[in-house]
């Protein structure tokens, strides 16, 4: 090993630069992060603040009929998401899930923001499409855990460094999907919009996303998903909610809230995942 | 008539090395060549013609000829590299992005091979598109949308979705699109090859029809020749790229200009487009004011007859003389052919095909005259002449098979 001929090149301090470049983003741009931080903070303690405010009997209501109207009016969606919510609030376990859907929500719509023009940006342009591709990959292979030290360096601790690694973590799907689904809309739908003197614009909006609406909210309905796993993960670096229990039990080994509060969080995956869905279908 | 497209040595080049393949395009060489010198695709190759106000015009050629290119070109779905298209005499291979969008919104239109319906849209907001994209108010635009559909029988079908309907039907929708917003002139790609062949029949016939009221300008593609002969005005047969014969569907087919389009135009049913005017013949005829039976007598001896065609002074027909008649009378010395003149002969216009002369010859004694709307007489077809029409083919056929 140490004659190895590749020892030739000295270590190159990778782990430096990137720690000098967080540093002076830190330094440089404190205001703007603070700025993010107490208007997200506010955001998002008003709007669980918001939710805390319906009484739970209401709350399990609307969500039932909402994941009645979802399931193409079947009786096995919303028998589940009564029976789920219940066992949350009878684990004492509702002030949680309201911050951790505050969290997702938050999270997903930023992500939607931000990635369905980014996905319509590389279905346009083979050069935003050459850039942006590699940069998801890395994205979405760098380990999750990886997004959190930044965040905290930025934002400290609390809901929105988890926010941000969220953001991260979940915004591929969309981009990917939005692009795709542009993609594949046939060459003889978009020429028979430019036969017709459409602009660029109206060819957008009147023939190609809605052509590729199905693919896009399969690409949402990801983004949701994995804006959730990353909340949970977020709890790591402060961020409240049922991943927080989840930590808390990790950390003292207690084997049976561990479970209370993991078995919330797939009830909450199943009701997002399966009412995204059914939405979709229609 | 007026020139309302004029395509000037237009080329297509696919792939890279655009230059260097034009270059070789210029200088006459074959698709092949260009395609192994430089990987370049020659998709048409310096292609011309005029396409006049109010014809159908139809671009005729197998699949990877060009056709689809070409006309893609003419509202530039694909760019040109090089060469003019002139519509009304603008160029519209050098126009900019807003005069493009201009020109497809107010003067063409096209109809889509797999009809280019949008799914998402129901059959009267597909039928509005073209208005919607100008900006026409919703109210004028519906309104517009509904008389075209309504012009084709679709009314009734406006709230439903593409996919709800028929083959034929959406093919009627995506020319009610086309029609919508008045276009002057309409671009046809492959338009009814996606149908089976009686609805693409009965979607010929309509055009036709449509065409007689409309007069629009009207250039339409196909691989089917029959199909090309039955709309088609005129015919460009496109072959590698290149148009290699223009001309009306008679033309084309007693003067193939090469082999290729010989070959092509082989397997053509004559009967059903050879008409009474390709395979007449002068009559012998006798001219009722000057002539008498013993004339006709005369002549029938010498030229074979046994019977002739009777015209007054105006070269209208008046009837025939039979050679027993004629014989008769001369033998009772009557002067003129007033008592022996029949008129049971059968009549047609030089339009007839041979397929449906076929079965009026059959039944008939005598040939059958070819008179214009005045009833003048033009020619006549004999049995033999139909026969030997229907005979040439067959023989074609069979050295086909050889």
């Amino acid at each position: 090993m140490e004659n190895s001929i590749l020892d030739v090149i000295p270590e190159i301090p990778v782990a430096d630069w990137m720690a000098t470049f967080i540093d002076w983003l830190t330094d440089n741009l404190s205001w703007l992060f603070d700025a993010l931080r107490d208007s997200g903070d506010w955001v998002m303690d008003s709007m669980t603040e918001l939710l805390l405010l319906i009484p739970p009997v209401v709350f399990i209501i609307l969500l039932t009929a909402l994941a009645f109207f979802a399931g193409s009016k079947k009786w096995g969606l919303p028998t589940f998401t009564v029976l789920g919510l219940l066992y949350i609030y009878n684990q004492g376990l509702w002030e949680p899930l309201m911050f951790t859907i505050t969290l997702v929500i938050v999270a997903s719509l930023l992500s939607i923001i931000i990635g369905v023009p980014l996905g319509i940006l590389m279905a346009k342009s083979e050069i935003a499409n050459f850039i942006i591709t590699p940069v998801l990959d890395f994205m979405q292979t760098m380990p999750a855990f990886v997004y959190l030290i930044p965040a905290v360096a930025f934002f400290g601790i609390g809901m929105v460094p988890g926010v941000f690694s969220a953001v991260i973590f979940a915004l591929p799907p969309t981009v990917r999907f939005t692009n795709l689904g542009i993609r594949q809309v046939s060459d003889e739908m978009v020429e028979a919009a430019q036969s017709f003197g459409s602009t660029g614009s109206q060819q957008l909006f009147k023939v190609e996303l809605p052509l590729a609406k199905a693919t896009i909210m399969a690409g949402i309905n990801q983004t949701v998903l994995l804006a959730l796993s990353m909340v949970v993960i977020a709890s790591m670096i402060g961020a409240p909610g049922l991943g927080e229990r989840v930590i808390n039990a990790l950390q003292r080994a207690q084997v049976g809230p561990g479970f209370v509060a993991g078995f919330a969080l797939v009830v909450l995956a199943i009701i997002l995942d399966r009412t995204l869905q059914g939405f979709n279908k229609d | 008539m007026a020139t309302k497209v004029e395509i000037q040595n237009l080329v297509k080049i696919f792939g890279k090395k655009e230059k260097q393949a034009l270059e070789l395009v210029k200088k006459g060489h074959s698709k092949e060549e260009i395609l192994e010198k430089t990987g370049a695709t020659v998709g048409v190759n310096q292609a011309s013609f005029k396409v006049e106000e109010g014809e159908i015009f139809v671009i005729m050629g197998l699949s990877g000829s060009g056709k689809s290119t070409l006309v893609r070109m003419l509202n530039r779905l694909i760019e040109p590299t090089e060469g003019n298209i002139l519509i009304d005499g603008e160029n519209v291979s050098q126009m900019n992005k807003e005069d493009l969008r201009r020109v497809r919104r107010e003067k063409l239109s096209m109809v889509f091979q797999n009809f280019g319906l949008f799914p998402h849209r129901t059959i009267l907001e597909n039928t509005e598109y073209g208005l919607e994209v100008q900006g026409v108010d919703k109210e004028t635009r519906q309104k517009k949308a509904e008389a075209a559909l309504d012009n084709a029988g679709l009314l009734p079908y406006k709230d439903q979705k593409p996919n709800q309907l028929s083959g034929g039907m959406q093919q009627r929708v995506g020319l009610a699109r086309a029609l919508a917003n008045d276009p002057e002139v309409l671009l046809m790609d492959e338009a009814f090859s996606a149908l089976d062949p009686l609805i693409r029949r009965d979607m010929q016939d309509e055009l036709l029809e449509m065409q007689e009221t409309m007069h629009k300008t009207i250039i339409f593609i196909t691989h089917d020749l029959n199909e090309s002969l039955r709309i088609g005005d005129r015919i460009a047969i496109m072959k590698d790229g290149e148009v290699v014969q223009v001309g009306t569907g008679e033309e084309i087919l007693t003067n193939p200009a090469n082999d290729y389009v010989e070959r092509f135009v082989e397997d053509v049913d004559r009967s059903k487009v050879l008409t009474a005017e390709n395979i007449m013949i002068r009559p012998q005829t006798l001219r009722a004011s000057k002539q008498g039976p013993r004339v006709a007598a005369q002549q029938m001896k010498a030229e074979g007859l046994s019977s002739m065609l009777v015209i007054d002074d105006n070269h209208q027909l008046k009837g025939y003389v039979t050679d027993k008649d004629v014989l008769s009378a001369v033998k009772s010395n009557i002067r003129n052919f007033d008592n022996i003149l029949r008129t049971d002969i059968p009549k047609v216009s030089k339009d007839t095909l041979i397929g449906d002369l076929y079965d009026i010859i059959y039944d008939s004694d005598t040939p059958v005259a070819v008179v214009d709307e005045n009833n003048r007489l033009e020619g006549i077809v004999i049995r033999s002449l139909v026969i030997g029409a229907l005979a040439k083919e067959r023989e074609e056929e069979s050295n086909n098979g050889e």
